[in-house]
C-alpha cells in the first residue's frame, strides 16, 4: 500500500518557530540598545549597531494597543474580524486577529490584556498542499 | 545657487475617472496648463521630474515629452508611494535651488487600479484576514484608534472631518464630488474598517497636476505678480519606532518633515493661513493636526469640534475637499495640494477663498514611509 506523505505544516510568518515542543514567536533583540523586532535586519534599525542582534523566545501575553473592526476586505476574505496591534509584555509589537471576542467597539478596550494562541491558518494551504500555523490573540482577563 | 525658488505656473486636471486617456496624455495636459499659467513654452523647460506610482515603470515622464515636445531634456521618473508628487516637486526644487537650472517642470500623474489598496504575501498563503488587515482603511483605522486610546478621540470626531471636507468640496469644481454629507450620513454609511466608514475613505480616481518651478533670476525676469515663493521643502522617512512597520507609523516622519520645514522657513506654525494635508482617511486628518503642530498633542478632537479647521476658522484644513472628496490619485495628489494653496495665496480660489491667506502648508505621507511638507507664500 502506498501512502502520500503528508506535507508538514509550515510557519505562516518567518518569525513563527515550529521546531520546539510548542510553536512560538522568535523575536530579535539588540544587545546594544535593547530594541526589539520580529523581522531580521542587517543591523539594528534603532541604533545602527552591527552584530548586536540576538534571538529570543517572545512572551505570549500583552495588551491591545490599537485595533480596527474590518467589515470589508479583499474579495474572498471572510469578514468581520478584529485586526489588532498588540504590545507583548517585553515590548515586541505584533499584529494579528483578535478572536473569541465580539467584533463590536463595546467589547473592545484599548489596553485590555490579551494572550497569544497558535493554531491552523484558517484552512489556508499553499500550492504544495501544505497547511500553515498562525498566531492569534484572545482576551485573557 | 538660487536664493529663492518660485512656482511660476501650476494647474491640475479635475480629478475623476479617465479610462480612455493614457498616463502621458493626462500628465501632458497638466504640464501644458502649468506652462500656460507661467507664460512659458516647452522649449523653456530644462528638466522634468515626473511622479507616478503606477506609471513609474513605464517611463511616463518621457512619454509626456512625446505628447508636448521632445526637446531632449533630462527626465527622471519618481515613485514614492503617496508622497510621489511632492517628491517630484522637491527634486525640481533641488534642481533649481542648486543653481543648475532656471526652469524645471514637476508633474504628478496617476491612473488608479480599482479596489482597495494594500495587502501582501510574506509566505506561501495570503495573509489578509489571518494576521489582521493590511488594507489601507484598516491600517489608518488602527492609527486613529491609537489616538482614541491615548486621548479619548471619538468615532464622531473622526466622522466630522469627512463632513467638513465634503462641505469644502462643494465649492471646488475640480473635486470629483461636490456633495454635502451630513454627520448621520457619514457615520451611517457602509462600515469598511471601524471607525472608517465608506465616506471616511479617500476617493479612488485618476488625475494629474503640474508645476513650473523657476529660479530667482527667472522669476524677476518674467515678473513676480503671480509667483509663489517656496519657503521650505522637507522630506522625511520613518525614524525608528518600536511598533513600525508592524503598525505603520505615519506620525514620526510627518513630525520630522514638519519640524524641518518650519525651521527652514523660519516661521511659527501659528503663522500658517491654510493647510492641505494627507486626509487619506478621516482618522488620519486629526493625527496630522498634531503632527503638523497646528495644535498640541491630544487637542485634535477639540479642534475639529470647535470648527477651527473649517473654512472661516483660524486655520482652514483641506478647503479643496481633501483626498476624501477632491480625490486621491496617488502620484498627482502632492502637486494638486500645492495648486490649491497657490490659488489661495494668489487670491484666486473663488467661493472657498481663505481670506487674507499669506502662508500655505502642504503635506503628504505615503506608507513605507515617506512624508513631505512644503511651505509657500505669495511673492
Amino acid at each position: 500500500m502506498t501512502q502520500v506523505d503528508a506535507v508538514a505544516p509550515r510557519p505562516a510568518l518567518p518569525w513563527i518557530r515550529l521546531d520546539g515542543p510548542e510553536p512560538f514567536v522568535e523575536g530579535r533583540l539588540c544587545r546594544a540598545c535593547g530594541a526589539r523586532t520580529a523581522a531580521t535586519r542587517l543591523a539594528c534599525p534603532a541604533c545602527g549597531a552591527r552584530d548586536s542582534i540576538e534571538t529570543y523566545r517572545a512572551p505570549t501575553t500583552g495588551r491591545l494597543h490599537a485595533y480596527s473592526i474590518v467589515r470589508r476586505s479583499y474579495p474572498g476574505v471572510p469578514v468581520p474580524f478584529v485586526s489588532a496591534i498588540v504590545d507583548l509584555d517585553d515590548g515586541l509589537t505584533l499584529k494579528g486577529n483578535l478572536i473569541n471576542v465580539a467584533p463590536e467597539p463595546g467589547a473592545l478596550r484599548i489596553g485590555m490584556p490579551v494572550r497569544m494562541v497558535f493554531g491552523d491558518a484558517l484552512g489556508r494551504t499553499d500550492k504544495d498542499g501544505a497547511s500553515y500555523v498562525a498566531f492569534f490573540f484572545e482576551p485573557s482577563a | 545657487m538660487s536664493e529663492n525658488v518660485y512656482i511660476l505656473g501650476i494647474d491640475m486636471l479635475k480629478f475623476g475617472k479617465y479610462p480612455d486617456r493614457t498616463f502621458a496624455q493626462l500628465g501632458g495636459e497638466a504640464a501644458l496648463l502649468a506652462l500656460d499659467d507661467a507664460g512659458l513654452a516647452v522649449h523653456d523647460v530644462q528638466a522634468l521630474y515626473c511622479g507616478s506610482v503606477f506609471g513609474a515603470y513605464d517611463m511616463t515622464g518621457q512619454a509626456i515629452m512625446r505628447e508636448i515636445g521632445q526637446t531632449g531634456i533630462p527626465v527622471t521618473n519618481i515613485s514614492n508611494a503617496c508622497a510621489t508628487g511632492a517628491s517630484a516637486f522637491r527634486e525640481a526644487w533641488i534642481a533649481v535651488k542648486s543653481g543648475l537650472y532656471d526652469v524645471v517642470l514637476a508633474v504628478g500623474v496617476e491612473k488608479m487600479p480599482r479596489g482597495m489598496l494594500g495587502a501582501g504575501h510574506e509566505t506561501g498563503i495570503p495573509l489578509e484576514g489571518l494576521f489582521g488587515s493590511a488594507s489601507m482603511p484598516a491600517v489608518f483605522a488602527e492609527s486613529g484608534m491609537e489616538h482614541a486610546g491615548q486621548y479619548g478621540t471619538t468615532f464622531e470626531q473622526f466622522a466630522k472631518v469627512s463632513v467638513k471636507n465634503h462641505h469644502h468640496s462643494t465649492m471646488n469644481p475640480k473635486a470629483v464630488y461636490q456633495k454635502e454629507t451630513p454627520l448621520e450620513e457619514v457615520m451611517g454609511s457602509e462600515m469598511i474598517a471601524y471607525p472608517n466608514t465608506k465616506l471616511m475613505c479617500s476617493v479612488n480616481v485618476d488625475g494629474a497636476a503640474a508645476a513650473v518651478v523657476v529660479s530667482e533670476k527667472k522669476a524677476r525676469q518674467l515678473g513676480l505678480t503671480r509667483a509663489i515663493r517656496v519657503l521650505a521643502s522637507a522630506l522625511a522617512s520613518d525614524p525608528w519606532n518600536p511598533r513600525n512597520p508592524i503598525m505603520p507609523d505615519v506620525n514620526g516622519c510627518t513630525r520630522l518633515a514638519a519640524s524641518s520645514a518650519y525651521e527652514q522657513a523660519g516661521i511659527d506654525p501659528r503663522d500658517v493661513s491654510l493647510v492641505e494635508l494627507h486626509d487619506c482617511f478621516a482618522t488620519a486628518e486629526l493625527l496630522h493636526y498634531e503632527n503638523l503642530q497646528l495644535c498640541g498633542l491630544g487637542e485634535a478632537g477639540r479642534m475639529i469640534d470647535d470648527g477651527v479647521t473649517a473654512l472661516g476658522g483660524r486655520v482652514p484644513v483641506n478647503v479643496s475637499g481633501g483626498l476624501l472628496s477632491k480625490g486621491h490619485p496617488l502620484g498627482a495628489t502632492g502637486i494638486a495640494n500645492m495648486y490649491e494653496v497657490a490659488l489661495h495665496l494668489r487670491g484666486e480660489a473663488g467661493a472657498r477663498q481663505v481670506r487674507g491667506a499669506r502662508v500655505g502648508l502642504t503635506h503628504v505621507v505615503g506608507l513605507g514611509t515617506a512624508a513631505a511638507v512644503h511651505l509657500f507664500e505669495k511673492a
